[in-house]
């Protein structure tokens, strides 16, 4: 592994760029994909480059995410990439790609993950609001204070919940899945020189020099994870305190309007064809009278709490906690902290971390002899 | 007022529970009718989904029926369903939901008079913890 430095010229947006294209002029990926600003610039989305000039105005800090792209790496690579394939991820992403991987909903063979250290994201139409207002500098008032270890949201706005709650924001994690560059911001002086992670084979071809990594960066890391982690403890025991019975359930998803939004944004949730989308849930006209009949009374549409309940049962071992879900639902059901709380719990029992390492077996896929015999 | 009669849904393993909840049957061993069973070629084959639903629209109480650890038809689908049953009772106990209402049992096909016992044992269970709470719940 090379730790290189990257002297900005012009400033570190243009610096990233720079290095991108060179990614794609030295051959190293074919193609790449790269958060890109819309005509508009009220967006940043994830766009699938192969002409280096197209790379121009690419924006990989932008504060916000519109779709994870881990599903997008899948559609790019489930049935064999057309050469190699960079694409520019945050770590949430990664660790949704991985667990894809294992999934076997994508490859990684012919990828080079370039992962960016994020700086937190807002929901879309925040973003839209604030790049309307104050241009670019939504980008980088963030990456100001990254330097201090400082990462907070513009006056008057929030991040997205699941990042508030996000200790995992960086790909520099102890035992993690380490993607082939890595572009760090954190506790680092982003504005003078941007600092350049990449295998030996990586650096070699883009001429990266070993320049080792000032100390301010663990600092800074230490400090926003332990600040985020403390916000999430009090987001898990908020919701334990509030979930302790089957009505307080209830209540948690009483706006839920079934309509499957989570589902559709989330990039563990791969079935080609969700069972609740098929004919099982068109019941014949006849069950809903008798079941009505039943109970005396039925919600309809029927079968909400069955889906989200179901839902968690199948997501919850790979959640990396991304809060897609969260962010597609038109109820603001608070789905990132559900997911992540009750995730914490199931993933103990088999000492599992979703996206951790591509040798980690999901529990599902696998079992032991000699385990959880107090069940049976 | 009538005593409370807890109703339980049974998914039992063609080869081994359902086998031995037959064998209970036709040896004329007698154990309460309270459970209503469904036949699966595997417990390594039941979704959440089915148990999920079976509590949502008010059953008191779900029997999950394998055959013994080392015995499955399918060499390891037993193994995978006490996973997925852990996944399960760790969510419904994070939610709230008495996960003691799901048994996981292995029942062999000999096994006649266990898998009786099993019943007897979870009716007695049940009544003590009473209906489950969702029952009558319309908005679910």
């Amino acid at each position: 592994m090379i730790n290189a430095m990257l002297e900005v010229e012009e400033n570190t947006l243009s610096t990233i760029v720079g290095l991108l294209q060179s990614l794609l002029e030295r051959g190293i990926v074919n193609a790449l994909l790269v958060p890109i600003p819309t005509l508009s610039l009220d967006n940043v989305v994830q766009t699938l480059v192969l002409d280096p000039a197209r790379l121009k105005g690419a924006n990989i800090i932008a504060p916000v995410l519109p779709v994870s792209s881990a599903k997008l790496v899948a559609y790019l690579t489930a049935t064999g990439a057309k050469g190699k394939l960079g694409a520019v991820m945050r770590s949430c992403e990664i660790r949704a790609l991985i667990e894809l991987v294992k999934l076997q909903q994508a490859k990684l063979e012919d990828v080079v993950i370039i992962g960016v250290d994020c700086l937190g994201t807002y929901e879309l139409t925040d973003y839209a609001e604030l790049a309307r207002s104050i241009g670019k500098e939504v980008s980088l008032e963030l990456l100001a204070g990254s330097k201090e270890g400082r990462l907070s949201p513009h006056n008057g706005y929030q991040f997205r919940s699941a990042c508030r709650i996000c200790e995992h924001f960086s790909s520099d994690l102890e035992g993690f899945y380490q993607p082939d560059i890595a572009i760090r911001l954190i506790g680092l002086d982003s504005e003078r020189e941007v600092a350049v992670m990449a295998s030996d084979e990586l650096a070699e071809k883009l001429d990266l020099k070993e320049e080792g990594m000032p100390e301010t960066r663990m600092e800074a890391l230490e400090k926003i994870a332990k600040e985020r982690a403390s916000e999430r403890d009090r987001a898990f025991s908020d919701f334990r305190s509030r979930v302790v019975d089957v009505q307080s359930l209830l209540g948690e998803f009483s706006t839920c309007i079934r309509c499957h939004n989570c589902m559709v944004a989330c990039p563990i949730c791969y079935c080609k064809e969700c069972f609740f989308r098929t004919d099982t849930f068109y019941h014949p006209s006849e069950r809903y009278f008798k079941w009505a009949e039943r109970k005396g009374a039925i919600r309809m549409p029927t079968d909400t709490l069955l889906y989200q309940l179901t839902r968690l049962n199948h997501v919850v071992i790979s959640c990396v906690g991304c809060g897609m879900c969260e962010s597609a639902c038109p109820s603001h059901l608070p789905l990132a902290t559900i997911f992540r709380a009750i995730g914490e719990g199931v993933q103990a029992i088999f000492d599992y971390v979703p996206g951790r390492r591509l040798e980690e077996e999901i529990p599902l896929a696998t079992f032991r002899e000699e385990e959880l015999t107090e069940l049976g | 007022m009538r005593e409370f009669e807890p109703r339980i849904i049974a998914f039992l393993c063609n080869w081994c529970s359902y086998a031995g909840a037959d064998l209970a049957g036709t040896s004329r061993i007698q154990y309460p009718p309270n459970v209503r069973i469904i036949r699966l070629m595997c417990s390594g084959a039941l979704d959440p989904v089915y148990v999920i639903k079976a509590l949502l629209e008010g059953a008191d109480g779900v029997l999950i029926g394998g055959c013994h650890p080392g015995d499955c038809h399918y060499q390891n689908g037993n193994y995978k369903a006490r996973r997925r049953v852990a996944i399960l009772k760790s969510i419904l106990s994070q939610i709230g939901f008495d996960e003691e209402r799901v048994w996981l049992r292995w029942i062999s096909a000999s096994e006649a008079k266990y898998f009786a016992d099993t019943v007897k044992e979870m009716v007695a269970s049940l009544k003590e913890k009473g209906p489950n709470p969702l029952k009558g719940i319309g908005e679910i």
